[in-house]
């Protein structure tokens, strides 16, 4: 019965498509049949037009979300660069009549700039290093066909899961001076008071670890906390890189008698290089954006051990009013970000993986 | 290949040897990754003189145990629960869906120029948001107020007597201009998974419905949506993640106290003068609880989504 059903309707599409050349070729019902009249009348259109066909068909696809996005980051960026041109400052609209790069002469001569662009590039660097090697070590130990492989797993990787509010909530109590876990531990074990003479910056006198106002401390605080919350990604994606290598590449290197740690640096680690790129990009990219976890520490003010470029931007923007001169700063975060992505996606584009 | 009995059971000692050493490592770790989270829980159940008194980690005694932490922290917080989830959801769903539609049209459709675009995108990813925080602002609070209020007021004004404002002071229109901001930036990263995701999908099957006729919308909604589902879970499992535990675009976007999120509303807490760290851990623990759950439900779409980016 319902194989009747559907030949007749297979028919009627068929007789619909040839006689009266509906282009209904959503339809489908339509079989073999149809498909050769319609093809042949859609080529002969398709040829006709200036531009490709699958262009034109996707177009209503991707292109409303691509405007809408595209609005959104780069048509921002383009007017956020602008801005940066004006001197637009204070309660009100944006004048856009002068256009000049006072804001940027006003960037090279201001402290508080190169010491956060300096604060910048260290946690960019040392917090993607270690956390890429944190990641590493813990991918490899993963790696070694444990038990509860996923629950290990899925503990590593939580940290990743909260928010940078509620992780910056845990580590003020973590490194609170006198009630913190890490300063008790610290007393536990008797290594305080060493501690506070060796970290204690000149003219302060306290007899606790002030981990986070301290300018010894401050930054590295941070950067440790920022390694606890991310390392687990790294390990994702290394773990990922590590079950993609061959198991015969194991057993070649077990067969010549390679140790452990011969086999990992000779012959496993260099062909992580792929999965160690991608991992430091988005980790890099990461650091940049470390905005939400300081602001939730220091508030906008962090102090200039731990000020960065993205709370300076906002202080500067949203705090004081200097419009102009925050996207200023902005244009700098966001110079900073293409020369990390830049060079990643040219060299993803020449080997074909885009 | 002959081992003698004797190095058969020292290697086999070493290696029993190695695996507890293994396993210790592993179990450190555990302890390494959680214990801010452990401290967190503990010091939310303790009155404030207990949380002074006694060892971060350890568990509450009898006289120091109290739930008027997380009770203060519960009331602080609830109002931006529920905004969050009020502007985290719809952002979410609007993201992947738009990303699933133009990942479709980028990669199993296929025309010369796509990878320009695809660059586009993806190097959207990767954008500080800083770098449109002044613009943002811009936009919501006098440009399209502006542009609103001109247009209304020329068109209707026969109805609003050309005094029509835009609510810009609304909590809900805040709410409502954040949610479209995070749906916006979330389409990059969607597409991305979900780019990856389709070109895994076999031609063969496209190709045949396409022969038959079929036209890239009923392709889209006849195979490649059906297929698609496992990479929404993965998808909007991740991108709920990342608008959830969002502060800066609430911080810029809204500013009704009544409609500020959970973030926003736990950043407040811990950046008041006084430090019950009780009450701030019992707010982080609060904050965190919707992510939390999504987490240990579904840990494994969120691994996929991060190892995707």
């Amino acid at each position: 019965m319902r194989e009747i059903l559907s030949r007749l309707l297979a028919t009627g599409g068929r007789l619909r498509s040839a006689v009266s050349r509906d282009e209904s070729d959503g339809d489908q019902l339509a079989t073999d049949g149809g498909a050769t009249v319609k093809t042949t009348r859609r080529d002969s259109l398709r040829n006709s037009l200036p531009i490709e066909w699958e262009l034109i068909e996707s177009a209503p696809f991707w292109l409303p979300p691509v405007l809408f996005a595209g609005f959104f980051v780069y048509g921002a960026i383009a007017w956020n660069f602008l801005l940066s041109l004006t001197d637009y400052n204070g309660l009100g609209g944006a004048q856009y009549e002068t256009f000049d790069f006072s804001m940027y002469s006003r960037l090279l001569s201001d402290g508080a700039f190169w010491q956060a662009a300096q604060n910048t590039v260290v946690l960019l660097v040392v917090f993607t290093v270690l956390c890429l090697a944190l990641g590493l070590f813990v991918a490899i130990l993963i790696d070694q066909q444990i038990r509860f492989e996923n629950t290990f797993r899925t503990i590593y990787l939580l940290p990743m899961s909260l928010s940078f509010v509620v992780t910056a909530t845990m580590w003020a109590w973590v490194y609170n001076a006198r009630n913190g876990v890490l300063n008790q531990l610290l007393r536990g074990f008797g290594l305080e008071g060493a501690l506070v003479g060796l970290l204690r910056p000149a003219g302060v006198n306290a007899e606790v670890i002030q981990w986070l106002s301290w300018n010894t401390t401050a930054l590295a605080a941070v950067i440790f906390a920022l390694i606890w919350q991310f390392s687990g990604y790294a390990m994702v994606v290394f773990l990922a890189g590590l079950r993609a290598i061959p198991t015969e590449h194991y057993e070649a290197a077990r067969v010549d008698g390679a140790s452990t740690v011969r086999l990992y640096a000779r012959v496993i680690i260099p062909q992580l290089r792929a999965s160690a790129v991608s991992a430091s990009v988005v980790l890099m990219v990461f650091a940049l954006k470390a905005f939400d976890f300081i602001y939730a520490l220091r508030g906008s003010q962090p102090g200039a051990n731990m000020d960065i470029l993205a709370t300076m931007m906002y202080r500067v923007a949203f705090d004081s009013l200097q419009w102009a001169y925050g996207s200023a700063v902005a244009i700098v975060l966001f110079a900073l970000a293409l020369l990390v992505i830049g060079p990643y996606l040219y060299s993803e584009y020449r080997r074909g993986e885009l | 290949m002959s081992i003698r009995d004797g190095d058969f059971i020292d290697q086999l000692r070493s290696t029993e040897n190695s695996r507890i050493g293994l396993y210790a490592l592993l179990l450190a770790g555990i302890a390494f990754y959680l214990f801010p989270v452990e401290t967190a829980v503990m010091t939310m159940f303790k009155t404030e003189s207990a949380f002074a008194r006694t060892l971060p980690f350890a568990p509450p005694g009898a006289d120091g145990f109290t739930l008027d932490a997380l009770a203060t922290a519960w009331n602080t917080l609830r109002p931006g629960l529920v905004n969050s989830l009020l502007m985290a959801i719809p952002a979410t769903l609007v993201s992947a869906l738009l990303g699933s539609m133009t990942a479709y049209g980028l990669t199993t459709i296929s025309w010369r120029g796509q990878v320009g675009v695809v660059v586009l995108i993806i190097a959207g990813i990767f954008i500080p948001y800083q770098a449109v925080l002044v613009p943002l602002a811009q936009f919501w609070f006098q440009v399209l107020p502006g542009l609103l209020n001109g247009f209304v007021n020329t068109v209707f004004g026969f109805i609003t007597g050309g005094n029509w404002q835009y609510p810009s002071r609304n909590g809900y229109v805040q709410l409502l201009q954040l949610s479209i901001t995070h749906a916006a930036y979330g389409i990059p990263i969607c597409t991305l998974l979900f780019r990856s995701y389709y070109q895994s999908i076999s031609d063969e099957m496209i190709e045949a419905a396409r022969l038959d006729g079929a036209s890239a919308f009923s392709i889209y909604r006849n195979i490649i949506l059906p297929l698609s589902l496992p990479m929404f879970a993965v998808t909007l499992i991740y991108q709920f993640t990342q608008v959830y535990n969002d502060l800066l675009f609430a911080l810029v976007l809204v500013n009704e106290p009544a409609s500020q999120v959970a973030t926003q509303r736990l950043a407040a807490l811990t950046g008041g003068v006084v430090q019950s760290f009780n009450t701030t851990m019992a707010g982080a623990i609060v904050a965190a609880l919707p992510t939390l759950l999504v987490y240990i439900m579904f840990g494994e779409q969120f691994a996929k989504g991060v190892a995707g980016e």
